[in-house]
């Protein structure tokens, strides 16, 4: 494996007809005195006209103070400000008219056209701010936490003026103090590990699930001694304070034995975020946005 | 004597860089400081072995070819490393479970996208770049390397640096800057070692015999010394702790978001096209065994290209932050560098003139020829995007992803595979490859390959502008970003596909290579001793 000698090579590579060479040769590569193809040399002069032309029509040239503006008075940002101006202009008076009527009487029969508009907007403002947690289709993920919105669970009320209410204040945040709110106890170490053990068997029983009998007759004491006083006797929940009910088959969190211990001994404690910007300076949502994704989120199937 | 200032030197960074592992503040710092000390301590080692032993003065008259075999095969094993690190990460995007729960925080996509980046660029394409100027640069000067064994640490520094990035990707250490991410000590390694290879390329290219300098060589310089401009430039820091990995950049705002593009756009210029460009017009008159086509071309193309791409950055910036004038010029130039361009694709192309029939018989120029088509067909699409109203469509969609990946595998990958073809057999004195059937299936892999991704991603990086911007009679918007992402799903398992198959070419061209080394008839004919003219 011997490396090469640093001699001059040459090799022919010329056939009959070629044009002329400009006489020198590297490591053996001649190169041809052709002349730029004329194509490229009246694109590449066609390229730079139009250039000079483009900068004298735009923004362009950088100066003392500032840039030239060009001829056309073209700016991105004036251009952007203008297209929202536009979409603001046609829809300002609906805008208006729906902070103002009465939330119920959105319909599609009362005021269609703000009722159109709201679902659409609600639509297009759920996709953007709330699919995140609540799935781009509202089905939330079940057994995390997010909510599903389309069904007729609903946690805190599913009327639109209670639905309103939660996505203007939100649940359990700290930036705005009208949040919905309450907490559930952790149960670990108030309960002993067999009293836990079988308040689960207990509230799979009322959901309707596969539960040891024995365990779920002893979990009856220790639910109506620790849980009914939110979540009811009778386990059908209380919206009012946002407690689930835990007979139907709708799971937050999940309803394995698991996911239920796991419940009882640490409670959970989900948020969500305020988003009407009257309402908290955490907000984004203009009242009028608020209003059009409640009207979207009860026009899902759930709403009362 | 000089072996002990450089054991007294290597001892002292060894110690230092012990200290520093000592009070490192990160992960990532701390592995840094042991590869250094490590790295000093086997160069300790190393050097004082043959301390005092008698020296054989190495021969002026020959070639050293031993850093060009070194980073030729570097160059292959890293390429496989990139691949596969970017297949991965393709079907991360497809299938997000397998960002592992277990490996999160380590090989989640977004610590593994730019190692991918920087394993394809900085180590395929840096040491691809490495072989072609060690040995373009000697053999069109018909001059042995500058500087002793200089090459030697070029080498081994650039790989120390590919080491340091990417451990430092893993562990977090990233200043956030696009192709730019290594820390300010990664930094200033490479710093170093690339002005030794500058003082390398441009000590040789003094030393030469022949009257002129080959323009291979013009490309080559302008890509050394753009590149050591703008890594400098970019990379203006200052440090949290000279124990920590983190630092501060100097700039803030759209200030570093246009210096950050100006360096972005330009590495692609020069390290991308300028480089390549360099490879392209050697060994391509080199396989076809013809003359370049047009001298004037070569010159005219040349200087309009590195006039004009420094000025096109901006183009990535439109629609932001950046003032107006500023976009406009980016666009502007971007426009008007496509001739320039295609100059290269050009002189490519037409120095096959009277040897076209070669590509039936050859598919190692075949390879090499496709690569020119993809580069002209990639600096087309490049100036076309820069334009503001095409841009708003593709900005931030998946096109970019496209164009990107039809020029860094089809024009980057395959002139570099072409050149890895040339370079084994005269490197290790063998008549032929071992095998041209499997050139042909890398080939015909490779481009398929390439076909799959940038299709499947101008598919979906179209659709996927068309929905952001898509609003209804009332101004709002029809989808979420999570409907888009939901969408691109088939395009993203063709891409990983596109990917698979142009990882498994690679593999076959690192068996190939290897078996031409071992088992390749070995060439004996004597030296050609035609004097210079």
């Amino acid at each position: 494996m011997s490396d090469q000698k640093t001699e001059h090579v040459d090799t022919p590579t010329l056939l009959e007809g070629d044009p002329d060479t400009t006489g020198h040769s590297w490591d053996g590569i001649q190169e041809f005195n052709n002349p730029l193809p004329r194509w490229w040399l009246w694109t590449l002069y066609a390229c730079i006209v139009w250039a000079v032309i483009y900068t004298i029509l735009y923004p362009a040239w950088p100066l003392i103070n500032g840039a030239t503006p060009g001829l056309l008075g073209f700016s991105t940002r004036a251009n952007v400000a203008e297209d929202i101006q536009r979409f603001e202009n046609m829809n300002a008076d609906i805008r208006t008219r729906i902070t103002e009527v009465e939330l119920a009487a959105i319909t599609p029969d009362g005021n269609p056209d703000l009722y159109n508009y709201a679902i659409q907007g609600g639509a297009a403002t759920f996709a953007t701010f709330c699919s995140q947690c609540h799935g781009s289709g509202a089905a939330g993920v079940q057994a995390s936490g997010y909510p599903n919105l389309l069904d007729d669970d609903w946690l805190w009320g599913g009327t639109i003026d209670d639905i309103h209410y939660t996505i203007s204040h939100g649940i359990r945040n700290e930036d705005d103090l009208d949040a919905r709110y309450s907490q559930m106890t952790a149960f670990e170490g108030i309960l002993s590990d067999e009293e836990i053990a079988s308040v689960v068997q207990y509230v799979r029983n009322i959901s309707g699930q596969e539960a040891d009998a024995v365990l779920a007759a002893a979990g009856e004491t220790v639910y109506l001694d620790n849980c009914a006083a939110c979540h009811l006797d009778d386990g059908t929940g209380d919206r009012f304070m946002g407690a689930p009910n835990l007979t139907d088959a709708i799971w937050l969190y999940g309803g394995s034995e698991a996911a239920i211990e796991y419940t009882v001994r640490n409670a959970r404690f989900g948020i969500m975020p305020p988003w009407s910007a009257e309402a908290s300076s955490a907000g984004r949502l203009s009242e009028a946005e608020v209003r059009s994704v409640a009207v979207y989120v009860h026009s899902l199937g759930g709403g009362e | 004597m000089l072996d002990y200032v450089k054991l007294l030197i290597l001892g002292l960074v060894a110690v230092c860089a012990a200290i520093a592992a000592n009070y490192a503040r990160d992960a990532a710092y701390l592995v840094h400081a042991l590869l250094i000390m490590s790295a000093a301590a086997i160069t300790f080692f190393y050097v004082l072995r043959r301390t005092g032993e008698p020296q054989v003065p190495a021969p002026a008259t020959e070639y050293m070819d031993g850093p060009v075999r070194a980073a030729a095969i570097a160059t292959a094993f890293w390429g496989v490393v990139g691949f596969l690190a970017g297949t991965f990460i393709a079907f991360q995007l497809a299938f997000p479970v397998l960002n592992f729960q277990w490996a999160d925080g380590y090989l989640n996509f977004g610590r593994l996208r730019p190692l991918h980046t920087s394993a394809v660029i900085f180590a395929f394409g840096g040491n691809a770049l490495l072989a072609a100027s060690f040995y373009i640069v000697q053999r069109t000067s018909a001059a042995r390397m500058w500087g002793g064994g200089l090459a030697w640490f070029v080498f081994w520094g650039y790989q120390l640096f590919i080491l340091m990035a990417a451990t430092g990707y893993l562990l977090g250490s990233t200043q956030g800057q696009e192709y730019a991410e290594p820390e300010w000590l990664t930094d200033l390694w490479l710093t170093i070692v690339w002005v030794a290879f500058l003082a390398l390329y441009v000590g040789t290219l003094l030393k030469r015999k022949e009257p002129h300098i080959y323009v291979a060589n013009w490309f080559l310089l302008s890509f050394i010394v753009t590149v050591a401009m703008l890594h400098v430039v970019n990379n203006l820091q200052i440090p949290v702790s000279i124990f920590g990995s983190r630092s501060v950049t100097v700039m803030s705002g759209v200030q570093n978001a246009m210096t950050q593009w100006w360096y972005g756009h330009n590495a692609v210029g020069f390290f991308l096209t300028a480089g390549f460009l360099g490879m392209m017009y050697y060994f391509i008159p080199k396989q076809a065994e013809r003359p370049v086509y047009s001298y004037k071309l070569s010159i005219i193309h040349f200087w309009a290209l590195i006039f004009l791409y420094i000025w096109a950055g901006p183009h990535h910036l439109h629609y932001t932050a950046l003032p107006d004038w500023a976009s406009t010029l980016g666009m502007v130039f971007s426009i008007v560098l496509w001739m320039p361009s295609w100059g290269g694709m050009i002189n490519g192309l037409m120095t096959l003139s009277g040897a076209w029939d070669k590509l039936r018989t050859d598919p190692v120029l075949r390879m090499m020829v496709t690569s020119v088509a993809f580069y002209g067909m990639s600096t087309f699409e490049g100036p076309m995007m820069s334009i503001r109203a095409v841009n708003s469509l593709s900005h931030y969609t998946d096109w970019t992803i496209g164009h990107v990946h039809s020029g860094a595998l089809g024009w980057n990958g395959m002139i570099t595979f072409g050149m890895l073809y040339y370079l084994f057999p005269k490197l290790w004195s063998k008549q032929r490859l071992y095998s041209l059937r499997a050139v042909s299936w890398h080939y015909w892999l490779a481009t398929i390959g390439i076909v799959l991704y940038a299709a499947s991603m101008w598919v979906t990086g179209i659709m996927e502008g068309l929905m952001w911007r898509e609003v209804d009679a009332q101004g709002f918007l029809v989808n979420s970003f999570a409907d888009t992402v939901a969408a691109k799903f088939p395009m993203y398992v063709v891409r990983g596909l596109g990917g698979v198959l142009y990882l498994t070419g690679a593999l076959i061209m690192a068996w190939n290579l290897y078996m031409t080394v071992r088992k390749g008839v070995v060439r004996r004919d004597a030296p050609i001793a035609t004097p210079a003219e």
